[in-house]
């Protein structure tokens, strides 16, 4: 994100600034709390922010999150992958959508926490603007976008698809992103993006 | 107010945490808990169970099929058991959200929360599921049809976890499921219903007749089923079956229908479950 030009700061240092001071304020809440720990082998975290290692895109990655912090906002507050867009933030739109060992699922449904440790497949992961994943080629050619919101876990949801199933019927492509709500009504050219890559690209 | 993580490694782990924390809230998979965490009050913490590897396997024993609590839907959907054996919970699983959804939700998790409008729930109740319990104090098995007692109160106690869910085997052959929702994925169901009977040739026998949606909980209609015992299926009972279901439940409005689509759609449903069976013998 651009800074802002008299601040010199993005408005994504500022928010993350904020949060921090947040998570201070809490701790004296949570000192209390963790004394009633349990002892022995179960993994006791939280209540109040700590480190949680995530595995994205192959690389490790720290971030510094309370136990309910969810993987959305993991990503998007805190490690400026912004690529998981952040629609309703309740399991219904799939805009969210990643890959938690490769299987699609939505960022916005798990705690951080949960997939410590966990091999976690972002839009950023699959292709750059200079580079991009076949699918998302496909998705130029065919102009399955409009306003693009729904894209990135669009992407996702076909990606795994095509992983698993490289030449998959108009059903199952649409059984595929049934959990993938478009506005702009673009489903009929995302199955032709699909169809696309299923020819080779052409 | 922020929120304990606990992450058990065993399943004694997870009875001792259970009994240290019974104000922790279980999580197996969280696709209906986390919908809008951050708009209510956070929970004191959370106990996951998701993957815990005592939890998540299925297999076929001596007459009953086990499915591990913490079983995804994506992994129930696969197993060959209960393609073969239990077409309605397939079915009914298969239609549960979509992709991401299916990949992290579980029955345990769809048995634990007891919404009255949990899909897998009136498939259990026509299989005659049984519920098998643990806690540090050894395990029990309860009838999924006991098992809840009200509107998301359930006779799990404090310190227990629901350990598996076990479908008797060999299954009912004939087995039916329907929901009706504002879109075939991702919606949350008006009505569902689900149904199983036995018996050989044309005679439906051991009845069971469920439905999700139409009250506080989910719910068999014994009135009906008693209706459709030792009956052979055919136009008639199915204007019956309506007549009977319309006796039977007194379905509200909400914000996903109305009371008086829910009734026709639950007759209707209903009586589907009859005239299928007419149908597949003319």
């Amino acid at each position: 994100m651009a800074p802002d030009s008299e601040s010199g700061f993005s408005r994504r240092e500022v928010l993350a600034t904020a949060g921090g001071a947040a998570a201070i304020a809490g701790l004296a809440h949570g000192a209390v709390l963790a004394q009633e720990a349990p002892k022995g082998k179960i993994a006791w975290r939280g209540p109040s922010a700590g480190k949680v290692r995530l595995k994205i895109n192959g690389t490790e990655r720290t971030v510094n999150v309370e136990p309910r912090t969810t993987l959305l906002d993991a990503l998007r507050d805190h490690l400026d992958l912004t690529g998981s867009k952040r629609v309703c933030d309740r399991g219904a739109c799939g805009a969210c959508t990643v890959w938690i060992e490769g299987r699609p699922q939505n960022a916005c449904l798990l705690l951080a926490i949960e997939v410590e440790g966990v091999p976690i497949t972002t839009i950023e992961g699959l292709g750059t603007p200079e580079r991009l994943h076949p699918v998302q080629e496909a998705f130029c050619q065919e102009d399955a976008l409009q306003c693009g919101f729904c894209t990135p876990g669009m992407v996702m949801s076909c990606v795994a698809l095509l992983k698993s199933n490289p030449k998959p019927s108009s059903q199952e492509t649409r059984e595929a992103i049934a959990g993938n709500l478009c506005r702009c009504g673009t489903y009929p050219n995302v199955l032709s993006a699909v169809e696309r890559v299923a020819r080779g690209g052409k | 107010m922020s929120t304990a993580y606990l992450k058990p490694a065993s399943l004694e782990d997870a009875y001792t945490a259970r009994a240290e924390h019974p104000d922790y809230v279980l999580l197996a998979g969280g696709t209906d808990y986390m919908v809008g965490i951050l708009h209510r009050p956070a929970p004191v913490g959370v106990i996951d169970l998701f993957g815990l590897s005592a939890l998540t396997g299925i297999e076929a024993g001596e007459g009953v099929l086990r499915i591990g609590a913490a079983a995804t839907y994506a992994v129930v959907l696969t197993d060959a058991t209960v393609s073969e054996s239990f077409p309605s919970l397939r079915t009914c699983v298969s239609e549960i959200g979509a992709t991401q959804i299916q990949a992290r939700g579980t029955l345990g998790g769809n048995i634990g929360t007891s919404s009255p409008v949990g899909d897998t729930l009136p498939v259990l109740l026509a299989l005659d599921a049984i519920l098998e319990l643990g806690s540090s104090r050894g395990t029990r098995k309860v009838a999924y049809a006991e098992f809840c007692t009200g509107y998301r109160q359930t006779l799990l106690k404090e310190d227990e976890v629901i350990v598996a869910i076990e479908l008797p085997l060999p299954s009912p052959g004939v087995q039916f499921w329907r929901k009706v929702g504002t879109r075939k994925a991702q919606a949350i169901s008006k009505v569902m219903v689900a149904a199983s009977a036995r018996g050989s040739g044309e005679t439906l026998t051991d009845v069971r007749l469920a439905m999700g949606a139409v009250a506080d909980r989910p719910i068999r209609l014994g009135a009906v089923e008693a209706l459709l015992e030792g009956q052979v299926p055919s136009l008639e009972l199915a204007e019956q079956v309506r007549a009977a279901v319309a006796d039977a439940i007194t379905p509200i409005s909400d914000l996903r229908s109305t009371a008086p689509y829910r009734l026709r759609s639950a007759q209707n449903l209903a009586a589907r479950f009859v005239l299928q069976r007419v149908e597949a013998q003319a």
